[in-house]
């Protein structure tokens, strides 16, 4: 009896794994914020990035604040192989990273392992 | 706290209940037993393992799961199950915990370290640079930070001091030794009007140079930038892994959930022997190996390919350089030197070149520029000439000393006299595609000049190493058939297209594309549409920088041999690649089933702690694999000595 409660249980995490990471979530979008002649977006970087989709408008000079929150090595730098940036992330301290936004597009971002991705895009 | 911090505290804390299980046969046991395992495993979880659980659980609630999460459940597993079975009285397995939590950390820690290894090329090419420089203001040499030299500052470099910027010497002459930018391992020779490198570094004269590139747009920052968007780019074969990272951990954990259940409901396994299957599962799986196999390899190999003067551009070229069966070559300024030369004169040398050099003075022909450099080389005194007229389509009158003199092609002929021995000569250095200049005094021909575009010293090696690899090489080219041909002769390449139009080398490539991948090698403007249509575009550095930015692999160094050596630097970076990733597939593949028990009927399992060591030398593996290639060895000479 107690090996089909078991099962049961079991089968259900399964589906519940399935669910959580392969089920269609909505992804944290976050649009620049325009100053002047710049725009900015501060990223925290805890287990991912939030936000994970950032729209910059094009030809407006581009910053991203990113902070390291997660001591996780995996996630120790980000790379934005479009750009040729490759900044490591030292826990707890911001690092500005300057996003040359003069074309338009679809950008990828990703931890130095590329195991957590980011979307950038311009517009 | 640190990884490394991490990593001792975990390690000192687990030594006591490693010196347990190795004891234990030998009747020594751990004193305190479950109680002290339990404190200090606890210490270990709350210590090392918490950023672990940490960076899990903010990955959970993102929906993403990383190699984090499979550490802490892994870890999780076991502590818990331990409390458990210490309440219950049965067996406890607290060291599967502290061991596995010891083992990832101390991968972690030598992944790092490698990491950083595999990523200071860069910052050693840019460290390259001189800090200061010695600026003419007034009459005076100043020194200033290199930031304050501005363009065309006069700039003085003593014997051994590292040249500041680009620039063009404009007094004095010595000796640079440029194998940091450009790889050349000798030192080379310059003179006035000779163009300097920053960064190189002089020898044993002094000489005066005007800055012509500062700041972001020399040579060395201009490398730096190539070399840095290389080693962060994607290479194709990473698709396969991105697609592989977005689902394996939560297959994994399913996959860990299923062995816990056959072995538990179906095989009738304990409860604590079911888990530590299950555990074992999480605990080999390793994202991390797969995700460091591409990323490294391109890193070290476009790093070692920029110490050499080889410039990969991205890892697209590398991949594609793999499948390369045709390298075509533009003619002008890539297999030859691109400007024409004097290669015989026929006739009494000093006088004819003295007569053809005062009239072609005022010429800009490439021709007039062969005569005048090789009349220049000899040193020879040119009078000057007078009446200058063209005579259209043939050449150029003028009279010298008193005498109409002539110097144009074979349609002059018609109006002078020629020996026959001579017109034996013309046919001879036709034949050899030369181009014939006629010099006329009165109304006798006195001499014969051949000029010939000559190829490149070292580019009869170069197309030999090609074939040698078993490469079909075609030459592209403007000239005519004659011309084309017998520089193909020479060194030796296998096919000849000539009398191409500038626009219609791109729909050649194309045509020899049908046959297989294609690398072409140019230099010129009219060569950018080629060298982007072809599968690896090879840009020579002293090519223009339209040429430069079309292509995919620049040579720096502009020596041909290099398209060889380029070509087996990706290879090898290639493979390297391939064998990563195969290995951390097959840590994988292998690995999961024996940690879920399926070789159990033949006495094959893993424990938790083995699959944490393997887990942590698996992505070790892959880096070391990685930053070994820096010390692999580049075939170039793929030739047998018979």
């Amino acid at each position: 009896m107690i090996k089909i409660f078991v099962l049961l249980g079991g089968l259900l995490a399964i589906g519940f794994i399935f669910w959580w990471f392969f089920g269609q979530h909505t992804t944290q979008t976050v649009a620049a914020a325009v100053s002047g002649e710049r725009q900015r977006v501060d990223v925290e970087v805890n287990g991912g990035y939030s936000p994970e989709r950032i729209v910059l408008k094009q030809g407006v000079p581009a910053e991203l604040h990113f902070t390291r929150k997660d001591a996780s090595s995996c996630l120790d730098r980000v790379v934005f192989s479009d750009f040729g940036i490759n900044q490591e992330l030292p826990q707890n301290q911001e690092r500005v990273i300057q996003i040359d936004t003069s074309r338009p597009g679809d950008y990828q971002w990703a931890c130095g392992m590329d195991m957590f991705h980011g979307q950038l895009i311009i517009k | 706290m640190s990884i490394t911090k991490r990593f001792w505290v975990s390690l000192i804390l687990s030594l006591p209940m490693l010196a347990n299980m190795l004891l234990m046969p030998f009747g020594w046991m751990l004193p305190g037993g479950a109680w002290t395992q339990l404190v200090l495993t606890t210490l270990i979880m709350l210590i090392s393992a918490r950023p672990f659980w940490q960076s899990a659980w903010a990955s959970f609630t993102k929906h993403h799961a990383n190699m984090d999460t499979l550490v802490a459940i892994g870890t999780a597993t076991a502590y818990v199950y331990s409390l458990y079975a210490m309440l219950t009285g049965q067996a406890v397995f607290f060291e599967s915990a502290a061991f596995v939590t010891t083992f990832v950390l101390l991968g972690q820690v030598f992944e790092e370290r490698m990491r950083r290894n595999s990523a200071n090329a860069v910052e050693k090419l840019a460290n390259l640079q001189a800090k200061e420089a010695e600026v003419q203001r007034g009459d005076r040499f100043v020194k200033v930070p290199l930031a304050d030299v501005q363009l065309g500052d006069v700039l003085r470099v003593k014997p051994g001091q590292k040249v500041p910027v680009d620039g063009v010497i404009v007094q004095g002459s010595s000796t640079i030794d440029e194998s940091m930018v450009t790889g050349e391992s000798l030192p080379v020779t310059k003179q006035v009007d000779d163009a300097v490198i920053g960064a190189t570094q002089n020898g044993t004269g002094t000489f005066l140079f005007r800055a012509t590139k500062i700041g972001e747009n020399t040579m060395l920052a201009q490398i730096v930038e190539l070399v840095k968007k290389a080693q962060n780019s994607h290479a194709p074969i990473q698709k396969l892994t991105d697609k592989v990272s977005d689902i394996f951990v939560p297959v994994v954990l399913s996959l860990a959930i299923a062995t816990f259940l056959i072995w538990y409901v179906f095989l009738g396994a304990s409860l604590a022997n079911a888990l530590i299957f299950a555990v074992s599962v999480v605990v080999i799986a390793c994202p991390c190996a797969l995700g460091l196999a591409t990323p490294t390899a391109l890193m070290v190999g476009t790093g070692r390919g920029a110490k050499m003067g080889i410039l990969i551009k991205n890892g697209e070229v590398l991949e594609a350089v793999n499948d390369v069966k045709t390298v075509v070559f533009d003619k002008t300024g890539t297999i030859t030197v691109g400007h024409p030369q004097v290669t015989d004169v026929i006739g009494d040398e000093a006088r004819v070149l003295t007569l053809a050099a005062s009239l072609e003075e005022a010429s800009e022909h490439p021709l007039a520029a062969a005569i005048l450099d090789r009349a220049q080389a000899l040193a020879l005194t040119v009078p000057a000439a007078t009446n200058f007229h063209a005579i259209e389509g043939k050449g150029v009158q003028a009279t010298v000393a008193g005498q109409t003199a002539v110097v144009g092609n074979h349609k002059l002929v018609a109006d002078f006299a020629l020996t026959e021995a001579m017109q034996r000569q013309v046919v001879a250095l036709q034949d050899a595609a030369k181009t014939v200049v006629f010099v006329g005094l009165g109304d006798q021909i006195i001499g014969l000049i051949a000029i010939q575009d000559v190829p490149k010293s070292t580019s009869r090696e170069a197309i030999a190493d090609l074939k040698a690899r078993g490469l079909k090489t075609v030459m592209l080219t403007g000239d005519n058939q004659r011309v084309a041909t017998a520089v193909a002769q020479q060194v030796g390449i296998d096919q000849v297209i000539a009398d191409v139009l500038p626009g219609d080398k791109a729909d050649h490539v194309r045509q020899l594309q049908q046959t297989g991948k294609v690398a072409f090698v140019g230099d010129g403007i009219n060569d950018a549409p080629a060298l982007t249509t072809a599968d690896v575009g090879i840009a020579m550095g002293s090519g223009t920088d339209i040429a430069i930015d079309a292509g995919g692999i620049v040579l720096v160094k502009n020596d041909l041999r290099d398209v060889d050596r380029a070509l087996a630097l990706s290879r090898k970076t290639f493979n390297r690649i391939k064998l990563n990733l195969f290995w951390a597939f097959i840590y994988n593949v292998l690995g999961i089933p024996v940690a879920a028990g399926v070789f159990y009927a033949i006495g094959l399992t893993l424990s938790p702690e083995l699959a944490g060591l393997a887990m942590a030398f698996s992505s070790l593996s892959v880096v070391t694999s990685s930053v070994l290639l820096n010390r692999a060895k580049i075939r170039t000479k793929v030739r047998t000595t018979a």
